[in-house]
């Protein structure tokens, strides 16, 4: 599941992709990033009415049709700026972030950005947090290395992951463009 | 140069090493194609990469084991890569250091003799070369372990004797292949402590050649390679 921070960049980061009812987008989003746990319609619309109040998105207006009334919402160049930031932004490196690293992977694939610089900054800022708690070690006694044990092997595994899918970009971004 | 490891003129770190577009192939198959990377003296850098991406390759062009079929590299101020067989041996011999994966002792000798081995290479004499190598079996954790040879020691001691002899004869830039490669990781994370413990003593210039983070993560900066280039973000030194 993503972090609450994400589904709303990853909503904005779908308008950028193409204008979108709010039914689409939740049904994008379920099938791309949900894994099983959907977006309620109420999130996804309170969402959309917020990205509006800030200047990321702008709605169209009301449709008439079958149904309840429609709005066409598009990312506005503001919010374009705002995924561009969050995307080329390393994630502080800790424990626990596949969601994010994920939902950002595939994001950048479906918006042709470029991923693998992406990955390489989120791979030297885990480096750095890991040269960090490397020096605690060093300089530390037992119950230091212990904890900063514990943080290097969830920063290790983070890379090992991010060398994979870096490895694997082109496959997947066949699987994520249409 | 001063002491500290700073250019004299600019104030500035001082490069020691660096290689300039460099290109190799192993018969049809290209290993390099236009690496560049820069070392400052005194710094701690770890190459990395998947398997294959010519990481190794690149460390044998700097190193002066391999030459570039295109490209340049750079030693001390001057071109290492034109220079002959010969003078790029003398060179290794005097100024660089190596650790390889899996330790690599010449099982006839003793560990002591193992250490004092580059000593003996450059011309010093024997007992000189053998007391020159005693205070190493103290700093890595090995005393008493000085008259064992190489099938009497355990991985991790193996590979604390040949950082010691990567060391003994003060190199100006250690290059170090995978130097845990072959270690668990306690014994691994001893042998790096030591190994940049030491080199930050000295100030010896340490190449680290690794696929894996936490021995990265004892070095200053990261420089990494992937299909035979040095990625962007990492190449220049600071």
């Amino acid at each position: 599941m993503l972090s609450g921070m994400s589904v709303p960049l990853t909503l904005l980061g779908l308008l950028e992709r193409e204008p979108s009812h709010g039914y689409d987008l939740k049904r994008d989003y379920d099938s791309f990033f949900g894994r099983g746990k959907p977006l309620s319609f109420g999130q996804v619309y309170g969402t959309l009415s917020r990205l509006s109040r800030d200047g990321m998105a702008i709605a169209g207006p009301a449709e008439h049709g079958e149904g309840p009334e429609r709005k066409r919402y598009a990312i506005t160049r503001q919010g374009s700026a705002e995924v561009e930031k969050w995307l080329a932004e390393p994630a502080a490196p800790e424990p626990h972030l596949q969601s994010v690293l994920f939902a950002k992977v595939v994001l950048a694939l479906m918006l042709d950005r470029p991923a693998a610089r992406y990955l390489d900054r989120q791979r030297a800022a885990h480096l750095q947090r890991m040269r960090e708690l490397t020096e605690q070690v060093q300089q530390g006694g037992v119950l230091d290395t212990l904890l900063a044990d514990y943080g290097l092997y969830h920063l290790e595994a983070d890379l090992r992951w991010i060398d994979h899918t870096a490895a694997r970009l082109d496959m997947l971004a066949q699987e994520v463009r249409r | 140069m001063t002491a500290d490891g700073h250019d004299a003129v600019t104030g500035g770190p001082e490069r020691i090493i660096e290689a300039r577009g460099v290109v190799k192939s192993f018969g049809p198959t290209p290993a390099l194609r236009g690496a560049s990377m820069a070392v400052n003296r005194g710094e701690i850098v770890a190459v990395m990469g998947p398997s294959g991406s010519g990481k190794s390759t690149l460390l044998h062009c700097l190193a002066g084991i391999l030459t570039p079929d295109v490209g340049e590299v750079w030693f001390d101020g001057r071109r290492l890569d034109t220079l002959s067989e010969d003078r790029r041996s003398d060179l290794r011999r005097d100024r660089f250091g190596f650790v390889f994966q899996s330790g690599q002792l010449i099982p006839e000798l003793t560990a002591a003799e193992n250490v004092a081995m580059p000593l003996l290479l450059s011309g010093v004499r024997r007992g000189r070369a053998l007391a020159e190598a005693g205070p190493w079996f103290g700093r890595l954790g090995l005393d008493g372990l000085e008259q064992r040879r190489s099938g009497e020691l355990s991985g991790g001691q193996a590979q604390r004797v040949a950082l010691a002899r990567g060391l003994v004869a003060r190199p100006e830039v250690l290059f170090a292949d995978e130097p845990t490669g072959s270690l668990d990781s306690l014994s691994g994370e001893l042998v790096m402590r030591l190994l940049s413990a030491a080199a930050r003593e000295h100030g010896t210039t340490v190449i680290l050649v690794t696929h894996d983070a936490r021995v990265a993560a004892y070095a200053r900066r990261e420089v990494v390679v992937r299909d035979g280039a040095v990625t962007s973000l990492t190449g220049v030194a600071p």
